[in-house]
Order: structure tokens, then C-alpha cells, then sequence
């Protein structure tokens, strides 16, 4: 019982990671119509900065700053470069563009920074408080369940609340439309592009602390995972995203403590099948959008 | 060049589409200051490339376009719609992801800053279109075609435009909801000058409103009068609308 209350709490606060992470991702499909496969690699790089800055200033905010501002200009720059040149009427194009980027951060990454990985320290300690005899969240832990909670009530309000985040849906929806009524349409792409880099590189900075280290692939299986909430949830759904994030996380955290580790990404990989086969439009897709 | 300098819209050897098979040809076309032209023709005359054109949607091969005298032919599709140029596409122009009032809002963005007086507007909007006020909250897909209509039309005229361009408003609606809306543009353009450009089938309910009348015809003008006389003449009828 114990064991199960310790797993289902760091499951949640994983979870809360990658559903940030699938936020990235509903983040450019509502501003690009596009499942983003290049977001690991780009938040790859942009921790790679992070851990740059922190190793020179010693402080792990300058770090943090710096990744979010790596992964914002990154992918404007991956939008503004390579994906407004690519052909929009299907979706295909663009997702190979995607991988082929991914090949080529991955490759660049490997050649200048070595397969090792390299240990990141945590901001703040990783064992957990012990609440009568059960071991609960670390204060790392409390510290990513803060920041992904007040992230996504940020990105809810600038969404939900601002005359941006109206141009921003409207762009995404109806882009013809939004220029006629003088909405800056490419910009507002780009900064849709821009806002779900540095999501990204904030959910991958959170990750890497609790896990092995930094490498060239320290995002991936990160990226698997909110793919697969992004295929639960609906591309088009942030709290899909949420919700799905945590059952995932949840999901991964019982199978690794139960069964094993090894055992983990099936698990994950046969959700995400089941839920393509019953649901493919997503369980939080609005009907029409299923219908479609 | 008087004409066109006096013109709150102006179009001088408007060409569209390509070599040998031009949809609009050395167009030509003045508007004046509070003007309600009815742009009519057969399907496939042009109309909605001409309007596309002057939003900038549709890139010219060749010729100017021109807002009160000021050349727009380099211009944005944005920079247009913010100088004062709105236009109503045909059919599904409403964002039918966004709220009834989203929509209006967005159509406020630029000619009312300040969240108050983007609610004033909003609420002034609701007083002119009232079948609007009590579907605020209602998702755009969710509209009937007249509620849609008047949707875009309202969103359009809050941005209070120098020249609005329409493109088949009366397509698919109860003649009741036509008459509204004609209604409302010919009291707009009373009242504060707008200056309208009416692409329509609906000949009878365009000319009703308009001043004038302009017919093309494969991508040019082959008619222009005023409009009685042209509601009122049978060969010209016969001969360019078709009843």
C-alpha cells in the first residue's frame, strides 16, 4: 500500500512533465496544423545551453532562462527557415522536414558533445519527505508539480484571457479570415512556434535532473510519451494534454515499480496503440473534429 | 488621375491570372466617397477575383489599386484590412472555433485599443445585429447562415472601414434576413460614409440598395450606370443579368 501511494505521487509529478511537454505539442498543431517530431531534439539543444550557462554562472535559474530562451528561438527559427518553405496543403511534407531535423540535431549533438551523459543536479533535493513512515514527493518533485501547474494556468490565460491568445486561436482556425481583419498572421505562427519551443525545453530541463543525464537523446522517450498523450488527449486539446500527461506518468511509474523499468515503454507503446485503435481522433477530440 | 485621386477606392489596369487567359483584364474601376457600387455578373465574370485582388488576397500581374488616393498594391493582406479596407469573403467567413463574441472582438482589435472601448464597440455591434446579443457565448459553427452572416458583417463594420468589400452576403439566406442586412448597409453608408463594394447574384436586392451599378463580364466592365437606370432597363438587364 505504501509502495502504491509512493508510486502513483511520482507518477503524477512525471506525469505533470510530459503532459508540458504535449502542451508543446497541441501548442504548434493549433498554430501550425503540424505534430511537431523535431520538439525533443530542439528542447535537446536548448537544455544543452542550460547546461552551459549553469556550468559558467553556477546558478541553475540562469540556466533555466536560458533554456527557455534557447527553445523559443530555436523553433522560431526552425519555423521561419525551414517550415514556412515547406508546402502546407498536407501534412506530410512538413513532418518529414520534422525528422529530417531531428537527424540532423541529434547528429550535430553526437559529434560535438559525445554519447556520454552528463549529470545535471537538481535545483533542490531529490529524496522524498517521508509522511508517517510512506515516502512521498521529493522537493524537486514539489518544485516541477508547481512550476507545470502554474505554467499551464499561464498559457490558459494568455490562451483564454488576452487579445494575443485571441489572435493566436483565430490565426491557427481561420488564417484567411484573421488577415483580412488585419491579424499579423506569420507572426503570430512564428510566436505559436516560439511559445511551444521554450514549453519544450522547460518540460526536458525538469526531466533530465531525475534521470540518468544529459545526451544527445535525453528527450526522447520524453517525446514518446506526450506523443502518446497528444494521441490520447486530442492534438487540439490542452486539457487532454493535462489529464492524459498524468495517466501516462501515473502508468509508467506503476509498470517501472511493479514489473520493471524495461517493461515501461511497452506499456506506454500499447496504450497508445489501444487508444489508436478504439479512438484515433483522441478520447478529449470534440466530436466534430472526431467526425472529420 | 483626378478621379482616381478623389475616389475612396480606385482600380487602374487590374490584371489577375495568366498570360492568354487573364480572369480580370486592364481592369478600371473609381468609387466614390459613400458610394454603394453593386458589382454584378455571371458566375466566373470575376466579381470574388476582384475583390480578392483588392484585399491583396490575390496577388495582380499588373496594375494599382488605390484607398483615398494612397497606392495599397505593396501592401500586406493585414496592412490593407488595418488601413481601412475590410472585406466579407463569400459563405463561411465567421471563425467557427472562436465565440460569437470572440469574433466581434477580434474584429475590434485595431480601431478600438483599450479593453473598455473594445466592449463599447462589441456592445453597439450587439445593438445593430439584436439575434447576435443573445448568442454571445455560442461557438461560430454553431450559427444559423443569417446569424452568421451578420456575424461577419458586424465584425466587418467594427473595425469602421473606409471601404467595405462584400462578396455574395445574400448567398442561401431567407429574403426577410436579406432585407436586414441590406437594411443595415444602406443606413451604414448613410450615415457615416462608408464606401461599399457589392458583389452579388442577387441583382433585384443589390441594385435596390446601390447607387450605381457596374456589370463584368470576363473580367471587365461592360457596364456601368446608375442603378435605376439600370434596374429599369430591360435590354440591359436581359443582355448582362440573365432575367
Amino acid at each position: 500500500m505504501d509502495r502504491l501511494v509512493f508510486l502513483l505521487a511520482t507518477g503524477f509529478a512525471r506525469g505533470l512533465v510530459i503532459a508540458l511537454f504535449a502542451l508543446s505539442l497541441v501548442i504548434v498543431w493549433r498554430a501550425a496544423r503540424l505534430v511537431n517530431f523535431a520538439q525533443a531534439a530542439v528542447a535537446t539543444v536548448a537544455v544543452f545551453a542550460a547546461f552551459a550557462v549553469t556550468g559558467a554562472t553556477g546558478s541553475f535559474w540562469a540556466g533555466l532562462a536560458a533554456a527557455l530562451v534557447a527553445g523559443a528561438v530555436l523553433n522560431a527559427a526552425v519555423e521561419r527557415g525551414l517550415m514556412r518553405r515547406v508546402p502546407s496543403g498536407s501534412p506530410l511534407p512538413g513532418m518529414i522536414v520534422a525528422i529530417g531535423l531531428v537527424m540532423v540535431l541529434q547528429s550535430a549533438l553526437g559529434i560535438a558533445f559525445g554519447p556520454r551523459h552528463r549529470p545535471m543536479a537538481a535545483p533542490f533535493d531529490e529524496r522524498p519527505f517521508v509522511v508517517g513512515g510512506v515516502p512521498l514527493l521529493s522537493a524537486y518533485d514539489l518544485f516541477v508539480l508547481v512550476v507545470a501547474l502554474a505554467v499551464v494556468g499561464l498559457l490558459a490565460w494568455l490562451f483564454n484571457g488576452t487579445s494575443l491568445g485571441l489572435q493566436l486561436r483565430a490565426s491557427a482556425a481561420a488564417p484567411e479570415v484573421s488577415r483580412l481583419l488585419g491579424v499579423r498572421v506569420p507572426r503570430m505562427v512564428t510566436l505559436g512556434w516560439a511559445l511551444s519551443g521554450a514549453v519544450a525545453a522547460l518540460a526536458a530541463l525538469l526531466l533530465v535532473p531525475t534521470e540518468l543525464g544529459l545526451n544527445a537523446h535525453s528527450a526522447d522517450l520524453l517525446f514518446v510519451h506526450a506523443f502518446t498523450v497528444a494521441a490520447l488527449g486530442g492534438l487540439d486539446s490542452p486539457t487532454g494534454a493535462l489529464v492524459g500527461g498524468v495517466v501516462v506518468g501515473v502508468l509508467v511509474s506503476l509498470v517501472t515499480g511493479y514489473v520493471g523499468a524495461g517493461v515501461a515503454p511497452l506499456a506506454v507503446l500499447a496504450l497508445l496503440t489501444l487508444v489508436l485503435l478504439v479512438r484515433p481522433g483522441g478520447i478529449f477530440a470534440a466530436a466534430q473534429v472526431r467526425a472529420a | 488621375m483626378t478621379a482616381a485621386t478623389s475616389s475612396a477606392l480606385a482600380v487602374d489596369g487590374l490584371t489577375v491570372g495568366y498570360a492568354g487567359a487573364p480572369v480580370l483584364d486592364g481592369l478600371r474601376l473609381a468609387v466614390a466617397p459613400g458610394e454603394v457600387v453593386a458589382l454584378l455578373g455571371a458566375n466566373g465574370a470575376g466579381k470574388t477575383t476582384l475583390l480578392r485582388a483588392l484585399s491583396g488576397l490575390t496577388p495582380p500581374r499588373a496594375g494599382r489599386v488605390l484607398l483615398d488616393g494612397a497606392d495599397l498594391t505593396a501592401l500586406s493582406v493585414e496592412d490593407r484590412a488595418r488601413r481601412g479596407l475590410a472585406q466579407v469573403p463569400e459563405g463561411r467567413s465567421v471563425v467557427t472555433e472562436l465565440t460569437v463574441d470572440e469574433n466581434l472582438r477580434l474584429g475590434a482589435l485595431w480601431c478600438h485599443p483599450g479593453r473598455a472601448a473594445r466592449r463599447a464597440a462589441v456592445a453597439r455591434t450587439y445593438d445593430l445585429f439584436e439575434p447576435l446579443a443573445r448568442r454571445r457565448s455560442s461557438l461560430g459553427h454553431q450559427l444559423s447562415g443569417g446569424e452568421r452572416q451578420m456575424l461577419a458583417l458586424g465584425r466587418a463594420l467594427l473595425a469602421r472601414p473606409r471601404v467595405l468589400l462584400l462578396d455574395e452576403p445574400s448567398l442561401g439566406l431567407a429574403p426577410r434576413v436579406v432585407a436586414q442586412l441590406m437594411g443595415v448597409l444602406r443606413t451604414t453608408a448613410r450615415e457615416t460614409g462608408l464606401t461599399v463594394l457589392l458583389a452579388e447574384q442577387n441583382v433585384t436586392s443589390a441594385l435596390s440598395i446601390a447607387d450605381r451599378g457596374v456589370v463584368l463580364s470576363l473580367g471587365a466592365v461592360v457596364v456601368d450606370a446608375p442603378a435605376p437606370e439600370l434596374a429599369g432597363d430591360p435590354a440591359l438587364r436581359h443582355a448582362y443579368l440573365g432575367f
